[in-house]
């Protein structure tokens, strides 16, 4: 048994055996240790760079921080855009969890109609980066924030919080002239800079907001901060604050802008005043105006389609976009055409039989007053509108003069340096016509263009500008909003690049002046009820745009009284006072007012001329 | 019966010849201890600042070490004849609570690894670490070696049962870890290479239907291992960004508590198998070196007194148990650092966990007492 075993074990052979083996695994551990050392040193050294890049990327974020966007000021630095702290609710869509639950929670808690959730679901996917919050709603107010506080855990991935929102404390009256502010859409995020408009929520709309945007938006800032792998902020690593936008003051004076908004009663009509010396534009008024405050920020989407649809296109600004007829408010300028370009002189008297004719032309082209005014010369036929003196003098300078003549006031073209979206209007002539109408210019549409009818179109505040040129003896100064901007001056030095309307002879100029002042203050002016009992001079002129062709047994200032409101004529008036030291040049156009420029339109100016001349701005013109 | 020793095995006579010290009086060894001492340590600081500088759990894993060194300590007494005699009741203990943790098991993460037991949770196959390869070497010692086909076979039904049981539960890692404690125990028995090469040659025929054994989730670890890439934010988050908290660790690493990837808490299982990864990132390849030495000196230190060991079981005991610590250690750091795929293997007496440190310290206890008891009378 002893001897069997011996001969089974072997000892000696199994400790060779084990001895070996146990040196072959120590290698084998060497060896393998080794590997995971060149696979540590590989991750730490040869690909440390890219490493390290993967871990800071996971380890912060950027938060955009979103500018203070620039106020805006009239010219007697009165707040016209405010921005006022308003609560607002944030949804994060990978916090949420379910977010229709979350929506359908919120609308039930808030109260809101049934389409709430669809709309708060749509917002919710606004977001640009993960975990960047997306903005619901906004302008929340005590019990609301309340309600969803007490809430709170049911509603994973929403946050109330403070932010500025846009505010026009002037409301309607300056809605056109200063726009507004809207929700970014995801149409917007497709053109926009996202970059520059992280955090923001509200872009420039219309008007001045958003045509200065670029300079109201400010820089974008931002917060790096270190997250963890749930996204929760721990800490900012470094911040840039962000630069807010720069602060506008505008030429307008809020104060003749409210004033003029409440003359115009609420009637569709368009008005634009200008401060002649810089081209300062002091009013811009469209009627009927709209609260702006109701683009901003509301959930209420009716809200804007019920303005779209409103008959009498609150949302359309007529100021400068409204394009009429200039009516007989041109005649001071063919007046002057007519004199600068030797066709007539100041002296030239004629006679009106009540209507002219072309030779070899049947058709009677009437004067207003079908009797005529007898003896007229240029003075008296600006003062009393007479038709037939400028039906002949249009006949006399042909339409290639007249068309080239008012194109140096501006008539036909857009001039204004920063309305935004203003029209230009027409001026019409031999080549435009060939043009569009491809047909050939005839001489009775010449005599239309001398009294401001036919194809010719303008806007109040093309007219205003042209009167404005008029006013400052030819020297052009472009119409403007901007005043001066804050930190930076944003302001173009140059008034304008335009060259000034050729000013031959002096005298011819102050001809026309007194011309326009008769119109108010003469025995015989048009609108010399409303130039009564100033304590200055106006120099102005009334007119009446067609809404028709009249036929012609009509004329303007003889049609039947019962006509449906949107066929009357438009009244219109143009001027700048005081005469001999222009302050304010002003266009208006009241639409479809029964009673024309002197009855409607001549009244409010002067009301609006008395507001701005006061008697103190009146003592210091004189003091100077 | 006379038996035969032979004490021409390199370093034997030294130890010998040595004054015996109060450590070795009380079955320790000195290098062996200290080197443990040192890695627990720094584990523990590795820890404090992979829980996020949770002082409590931190507390907590020092206790278990402590218990743990108690066990080293108690088991380092008994002497190898002794563990050799105890090694059936052990395996058939280990393997009955197997199969019974099969059946009234606990559920974590999807799988029935735990027995609840007077408020202590334990794994059985943990217990199977140290059971297998004492069975082994008691069984393999008596026979004639290298093992014949007979005992071969015998010795891989011994083996087979426990790693399929244990990958049943499933816990991969534990099962690799198992079998290949087994294995080595049937390669320093001197098992043929004729043997290993045909037996390699048949593991790798089978490897596809392997595949279909495999659970879904482990199935998932391997092809994401392939391609972590293929779904970063799924399953192939855990390696992106452990590769990551490794790679940006650099030379000199981000410092102690300052890791980013662990701290923010990007890297998963910071604290339990992905622990390397808190060291890589903030002690940088110098502290991976450094802990890799470790981990080399005490796997040298384990073979030296394998190989020093008296007698056929106490060899065969020692080396599977070094071996097996060191699979542990390259298995982990292996897959942590995407080169192998994810089993959930811990890092030895740094990752956070009571039954491993504890059966891992039994297991030094065993070589401990290998090594001190080596005279006649102790024998």
């Amino acid at each position: 048994m002893n001897e069997f075993r011996r001969q089974l074990k072997d000892p000696e052979k199994e400790n060779r055996i084990f001895q070996f083996r146990a040196r072959l695994l120590m290698i084998l551990v060497f060896a393998l240790i080794g590997v995971l050392f060149s696979r540590m040193a590989y991750l730490q050294v040869f690909q440390y760079d890219q490493h390290v890049s993967r871990s800071e990327r996971n380890r912060t974020a950027v938060e955009a921080i979103p500018p203070t966007r620039g106020l805006i000021f009239d010219r007697e630095g009165r707040l016209l855009a405010d921005n006022l702290p308003s609560h607002s609710l944030t949804l994060t869509r990978e916090l949420a969890g379910n977010v229709r639950e979350v929506v359908d929670l919120i609308c039930e808690l808030l109260e809101q109609d049934a389409e709430c959730a669809d709309t708060l679901t749509e917002r919710s996917r606004h977001r640009r980066r993960p975990f960047e919050p997306a903005l619901l709603l906004d302008q929340l107010n005590e019990e609301q924030i309340a309600r969803l506080a007490v809430n709170r855990h049911l509603l994973p991935g929403v946050e109330v919080s403070a932010q500025l929102l846009r505010h026009y404390p002037a409301g309607e009256a300056v809605s056109h002239a200063l726009g507004y502010v809207g929700r970014i859409s995801t149409d917007d995020l497709e053109t926009l800079d996202r970059r520059a408009y992280a955090g923001t929520h509200y872009i420039g709309r219309t008007g001045i907001e958003r045509h200065y945007e670029h300079l109201l938006h400010g820089q974008v800032g931002y917060r790096r901060v270190e997250t963890n792998a749930r996204g929760r902020v721990l800490r900012v690593v470094e911040s840039e604050p962000p630069v807010p936008g720069a602060d506008l003051t505008l030429h307008l004076d809020s104060a003749l802008q409210q004033v003029a908004y409440e003359e115009l009663q609420g009637r569709r009509a368009g008005l634009v005043a200008i401060e002649p010396e810089t081209g300062g534009i002091l009013a811009l008024v469209s009627s009927p105006g709209y609260d702006p405050n109701v683009f901003v920020g509301s959930l209420d989407g009716q809200a804007f389609s019920r303005l779209r649809d409103d008959p009498q296109l609150p949302l359309f600004d007529r100021a400068s976009r409204g394009q009429y007829a200039p009516g007989s408010t041109v005649k001071p300028f063919v007046g002057l055409a007519g004199l600068e370009l030797g066709i007539i002189d100041r002296d030239m008297e004629m006679h009106d039989p009540g209507y002219f004719q072309l030779p070899n032309d049947d058709r009677l082209y009437r004067n207003w007053r079908r009797w005529g005014h007898g003896t007229v010369n240029l003075h008296r036929s600006i003062a009393v509108s007479n038709n037939t003196f400028f039906y002949s003098l249009a006949y006399e300078l042909g339409i290639d003069r007249i068309s080239a003549y008012m194109r140096q006031f501006g008539f036909g073209e857009q001039t204004a340096l920063d309305v935004l979206g203003a029209r230009s209007g027409l001026m019409p002539s031999r080549e435009w016509k060939r043009e569009v109408h491809r047909q050939p210019w005839f001489p009775g549409e010449t005599l239309s263009a001398g009294i401001g009818q036919g194809y010719w179109l303008t806007t109040p505040l093309q007219l205003a500008t042209a009167t404005s040129v008029l006013a400052n003896q030819g020297h052009w100064v472009q119409p403007r909003m901007l005043r001066e901007s804050q930190p930076s001056s944003l302001v173009p030095d140059v008034l304008s690049d335009r060259e000034p309307v050729p000013k031959l002879d002096p005298e011819n100029w102050s001809y026309i002046y007194s011309s326009m002042e008769a119109v108010l203050h003469g025995h015989e002016g048009t609108a010399r009820a409303s130039g009564r009992g100033a304590a200055y001079r106006i120099a102005g002129k009334t007119g009446t745009a067609q809404v028709f062709s009249l036929s012609q047994e009509e004329d303007e200032n003889n049609l039947p009284v019962d006509r449906p409101e949107h066929l009357r004529n438009h009244a219109i008036f143009m001027g700048f006072a005081p005469a001999d030291n222009p302050q304010i040049a002003l266009a208006l156009i009241v639409e479809n007012a029964e009673g024309g420029g002197s009855q409607v339109a001549a009244p409010i100016a002067r009301r609006i001329f008395d507001a701005y001349l006061t008697p103190e701005r009146l003592a210091q013109l004189e003091s100077n | 019966m006379p038996r035969d020793f032979q004490w021409k095995l390199p370093g034997a006579h030294l130890h010998l010849k040595k004054k015996e010290n109060l450590l070795t009086r009380i079955h320790l060894d000195g290098m062996l201890l200290l080197a443990l001492l040192v890695l627990m340590g720094a584990g523990l600081l590795v820890l404090y600042s992979a829980t996020g500088s949770n002082l409590q759990a931190t507390i907590s894993q020092a206790y278990r070490f402590a218990l743990a060194l108690v066990v080293m300590v108690a088991v380092a007494q008994v002497p190898p004849r002794y563990m050799r005699r105890w090694a059936p009741a052990v395996y058939l203990l280990s393997l009955l609570a197997l199969v019974v943790v099969l059946f009234i098991g606990t559920d974590a993460k999807g799988a029935q690894r735990w027995l609840v037991m007077g408020g202590f949770r334990f794994q059985p196959s943990e217990l199977m670490k140290l059971a297998l390869p004492l069975m082994l070497a008691a069984y393999l010692s008596q026979r004639q070696l290298p093992p014949g086909f007979k005992h071969l076979g015998l010795s891989l039904i011994l083996m087979i049962i426990p790693v399929l049981l244990i990958a049943r539960q499933p816990d991969l890692g534990t099962s690799v870890l198992v079998a290949s404690a087994g294995l080595i125990v049937l390669f320093m028995a001197g098992l043929s290479w004729k043997i290993i090469f045909s037996f390699l040659t048949l593991v790798l025929a089978a490897l596809p239907a392997l595949w279909w054994m495999l659970h879904d989730y482990q199935r998932n670890r391997v092809l994401t291992f392939l391609h972590p890439e293929s779904d970063p934010l799924g399953t192939g988050w855990n390696i992106i960004q452990s590769k990551t908290a490794i790679g940006s660790g650099g030379l000199e690493g981000k410092g102690w508590l300052q890791g980013t990837q662990s701290r923010l808490e990007f890297l998963p299982e910071r604290h339990t198998d992905f622990i390397i990864a808190v060291l890589a990132e903030e002690t940088g390849l110098i502290g991976v070196s450094l802990l890799l030495a470790l981990y080399l000196f005490i796997i040298w230190r384990g073979m030296q007194i394998a190989a020093s060991a008296v007698g056929t079981f106490s060899r065969l005991l020692a080396s599977a148990i070094i071996f097996t610590f060191f699979v542990y250690v390259f298995v982990n750091i292996g897959m942590v650092s995407g080169l192998l795929p994810v089993v959930g293997v811990p890092l030895p007496l740094v990752s956070f966990g009571g039954t491993s440190s504890l059966t891992l310290m039994a297991g030094f206890g065993v070589l401990m007492s290998i090594h001190t008891h080596k005279s006649l009378l102790n024998k």
